[in-house]
């Protein structure tokens, strides 16, 4: 019995429509052989995606010292800080620095952690609204639907839905589906935005240990708009953000967006470390599970992720089934091995959604094997319990089979048997490979029974 | 040299023209070829799907049944992954080890332990070969497309010795076929789609046959391309590689 | 925090990254490329005097052009550090000077000493950005050897016209940031 929040039963009403996948499929694909090109024109890439692991691999075995570190020397530049464990610890901290100066509206440029942490959500129960300012992002936010991507938020999304919410919300002429002036409606609508809002929050991509400042990466500079226009500037940031020194800033910045979407920089990069004169900057350091992974020696590799979404582009699963069909803020490959951390009952048919074709630990610059992760949440999955009973039976059936010669053999013998002489009972609709698939051919020998007659006189 | 012929329990049952063909064609190179009877499987379904724990006595049999030969080879490129990845036997680790290190999939036993230069083999037809993703990125039988890094495909290079042979493109060199194991019945919506888009790519590209070293793979796409009536065939790579007295 | 000092595994060493050296025998041809290949409008003027004719014949002179650098009053007006950045909302062109420049993905860096006021940059609808050939480094290695440990309170990378694909991949130039973005080489 799927339930309606299982990736399997939401993948099958995605295939429903199957232009819309294949309109889906060839898009991200051509995103994957843009990161491709873009990998063939940059010398030793190889070496370094192995240095960016390396890097990080170091940051996890190193984690509470660099912390420690950071937050001194965000202290040093002027900058607050505070420490979350967890989703409401953060969302709590947001609403009372902005309490503390009587701010009702914030403007937000893409943070998938304040996604995890449903931010908006609480802040506009406590009276403050909180509009999201990356262009995708924001569509999703106008039709209160979250992300399917975490680089490419609406990538689900034809430009005449897109344009149906435009129509609705800022009042653009029916029909109007041209991406370009689509996008310079939301330019001037956003500006005004901007210009009006005394708080702004930022995500974090790299936080630097040693200096204590943080990088922000944008194409839109949606980032540097809001923030250098606001009074109060916001960082949310989990703990795995942390790089140990300025200079390997080079590494992951040529990885990232090369790795994203095959463009060898985002076009902003930007490094905040001192507030501007008059100005606030509060910098949140969020928990939220991190530290449980941490301890985790099959899983803790997945800490080093740098966001970049480029698995999300090459599984063929993802881009046939589409982002929201995982039911996780972060969805695809890379979600799928951090989400069974979170929450491993609501989340444990997402290690499933793989035929593990290791695809994803290619693209990945940090190099995390998350095909083989997936394989290992699968066996603390169903030792956990989280497996239906009725497949530990089938499995606990079919180990015996396997043990057994005998019981193999005849096994086998039945089923060919009944392919042949009753097929009803195995081709009917009970019997899902039936329902697109013919069955194999089943008229022969098998290969033992051949080999008994013939093979040991050769 | 004497070899452990290891044939993967859907092979044995379904595809026995496979298992034959892989046993003549190592029999052609001179191996004294037996095939260990009572074997039944590798394990894998049940530890793919997060039953590992479930596996030992099935691991154990394998164990008991291949000890003692030069090498173990198999037309299967997932299932000899599985077992060099994860074949362990607390009644007798040694020879687990021992096996792991001695198992071979076809292809690649062809081109790094007999290394041949040449086949006697002829089949004149288009064919595009399926990479299957355990064949590709576990046992590294060509270059991954992801990677910056030289090309090569070591069963290209064995389809190259037969003779009448036309191989054809693809778009997608290596995308996965979503047979994936029990992931074609507990996903099935979006396995046959991934199975209909790898034919497609075959079939725009003029391919009459599809091969590949797997035959789980080639399995899921006989199955779309029959309910769809087409006249594309799969077959197995050894039956191609063996050609020259393909059984009707 | 004591969680993570708990679980945190066996330290692994940082890898050298001083093995990333690769270098561009032309730096200001492969910027040049490069640049433009992202949509940015590349300029060669050689000098001072001559960003000064572009800006006349390429800007509207009879809307707001702010500029960092003081020999450039002849066609802007000089930007104020101090000035609220709300006041800059109607700024069609800034006219700045990058610190240094990045052929390998055509991005200039700058630090808030040279933008006047943070939001300059971003808040144009314009960004003009004067490039001094020699300051091109090969990559962003290079350029953090350059930056070194210098203390700025905001600096960013800056790598062509603002630009967004979300609405279905198509490629718009202009989204929240500048419009366009013009780099002058000079010697």
């Amino acid at each position: 019995m799927k339930s309606t929040l299982d990736h399997a039963a939401l993948a099958e009403e995605f295939n429903k429509d199957e232009e819309r996948v294949d309109w889906h499929d060839g898009a991200l694909w051509w995103i994957r052989q843009k990161r491709d090109r873009s990998a063939h024109q940059t010398p030793q890439w190889e070496e370094l995606r192995e240095a960016a692991s390396a890097i990080k691999s170091n940051v996890i075995s190193n984690l509470h010292d660099y912390l420690i570190q950071f937050e001194e020397n965000l202290k040093k530049n002027g900058v607050k800080v505070y420490w979350a464990a967890d989703a409401e610890e953060h969302n709590q901290i947001v609403y009372s620095i902005l309490k503390a100066k009587e701010i009702k509206q914030m403007v937000k440029s893409k943070s998938m952690l304040t996604e995890e942490c449903h931010l908006n959500e609480f802040l506009e129960e406590r009276g403050i609204e909180v509009i999201n300012s990356d262009l995708g992002e924001y569509i999703q936010q106008i039709d209160n639907e979250p992300p399917s991507h975490i680089v490419l938020p609406c990538i689900h999304k034809r430009k005449e839905e897109i344009g149906e919410l435009f129509h609705e919300h800022l009042g653009t002429e029916k029909g109007l589906s041209d991406p370009t002036l689509l996008t310079r409606v939301a330019r001037k609508h956003l500006r005004n935005v901007f210009l009006t809002r005394r708080a702004a929050l930022t995500g974090v991509n790299f936080a630097v240990a040693e200096t204590g400042e943080y990088v922000v990466c944008t194409n839109e500079g949606n980032a540097d708009m809001g923030a250098h226009l606001s009074e109060v500037q916001i960082a949310s940031m989990g703990l795995e953000k942390i790089i140990p020194e300025r200079k390997h800033l080079g590494v992951f910045l040529r990885l990232l967006a090369r790795s994203a979407i095959g463009q060898p920089i985002t076009i902003y990069s930007s490094h905040y470390k001192k507030p501007r004169p008059g100005q606030e900057m509060h910098l949140i350091l969020v928990d939220k599970g991190r530290s449980n992974l941490l301890a985790r020696p099959d899983f803790r590799e997945s800490l080093k992720c740098i966001k970049c979404g480029g698995c999300m582009n090459t599984c063929p699963v993802y881009r046939k089934s589409g982002g929201l069909s995982y039911h996780n803020t972060i969805s695809g490959p890379i979600g799928a091995i951090l989400a069974p951390n979170l929450d491993m009952k609501q989340h444990a048919d997402l290690p499933f959604a793989s035929t593990l074709c290791g695809s994803c630990s290619n693209v990945c610059p940090v190099k995390i094997p998350i095909h083989e992760q997936l394989y290992k949440w699968r066996q603390e999955i169903v030792k956990q319990g989280y497996s239906a009973n009725r497949k530990t039976f089938s499995m606990k059936a079919m180990a015996l089979t396997l043990s057994s010669p005998e019981i193999y053999k005849t096994a086998g013998k039945t089923g060919r048997w009944l392919l042949n002489n009753a097929p009803f009972a195995i081709n009917n609709k009970f019997n899902p490979w039936y329902k697109q698939r013919d069955m194999p051919d089943s008229s022969q020998q098998s290969f033992g029974e051949w080999y008994a007659k013939n093979g040991s006189k050769k | 040299m004497n070899i452990g012929l290891f044939i993967p329990c859907y092979v044995n049952q379904l595809y026995p023209n496979a298992a034959i063909a892989t046993m003549e064609l190592l029999q052609k190179f001179g191996a004294d070829v037996s095939y260990p009877s009572k074997q039944t499987c590798c394990g894998q379904p049940m530890a793919n799907s997060g039953y590992e724990h479930l596996t030992q006595s099935c691991n154990d049999l394998f164990v008991e049944n291949f000890s003692g030969f030069d090498y173990i080879v198999a037309p299967s490129a997932s299932c000899v992954l599985h077992v060099k990845d994860h074949l362990h036997s607390h009644a007798d680790e040694a020879a687990a080890t021992e096996i792991r290190g001695k198992i071979y999939e076809l292809v690649e036993f062809l081109t790094d332990v007999l290394k041949i230069e040449k086949l006697d083999a002829h089949f004149p037809h288009k064919v595009g070969i399926h990479q299957s993703c355990h064949g590709l990125r576990g046992l590294h039988l060509a270059q991954m497309s992801e990677l910056v890094a030289p090309d090569f495909s070591k069963p290209r290079h064995l389809l190259n010795m037969v003779s009448g042979l036309e191989l054809t493109e693809l778009d997608r060199v290596d995308e996965c076929c979503g047979f994936g194991g029990l992931f074609c019945i507990a996903e099935e919506a979006v396995s046959v789609k991934m199975g209909k888009d790898r034919i497609t790519d075959h079939t725009k590209h003029g391919a009459e046959y599809i091969t590949s070293p797997d035959l789980s793979c080639l399995m899921h796409m006989e199955g779309i391309l029959q309910r769809n009536k087409s006249k594309v065939k799969i077959i197995h790579i050894a039956e191609i590689l063996n050609s020259s007295s393909i059984r009707a | 925090m004591a969680a993570v000092k708990k679980n945190q595994p066996a330290l692994s060493a940082l890898p050298d990254i001083t093995v990333f050296n690769v270098h561009e025998a032309d730096v200001v041809k492969k910027y040049s490329e490069v640049f433009a290949g992202i949509g940015g409008l590349l300029v060669s003027a050689g000098s001072l005097e001559n960003v000064k004719d572009h800006i006349i014949k390429d800007f509207d002179q009879g809307k707001r052009i702010l500029s960092t650098l003081p020999k450039l009053t002849d066609v802007a007006e000089l930007a104020d550090a101090d000035a609220d950045p709300h006041t800059l909302e109607d700024v069609e062109l800034a006219i700045i000077e990058a610190r240094m420049a990045v052929a390998e993905n055509g991005a200039v860096w700058l630090t808030e000493d040279v933008m006047g006021h943070r939001v300059l940059p971003y808040i144009a609808q314009h960004l003009a950005v004067i490039v001094r050939e020699d300051s091109i480094v090969s990559t962003m290695h290079d350029a953090y050897a350059k930056i070194a440990s210098e203390d700025y309170g905001f600096g960013g990378f800056i790598g062509g016209p603002s630009k967004t694909a979300d609405i279905e991949q198509a490629l718009v130039l202009g989204a929240h940031g500048p419009l366009s973005m013009t780099v002058y080489l000079i010697k």
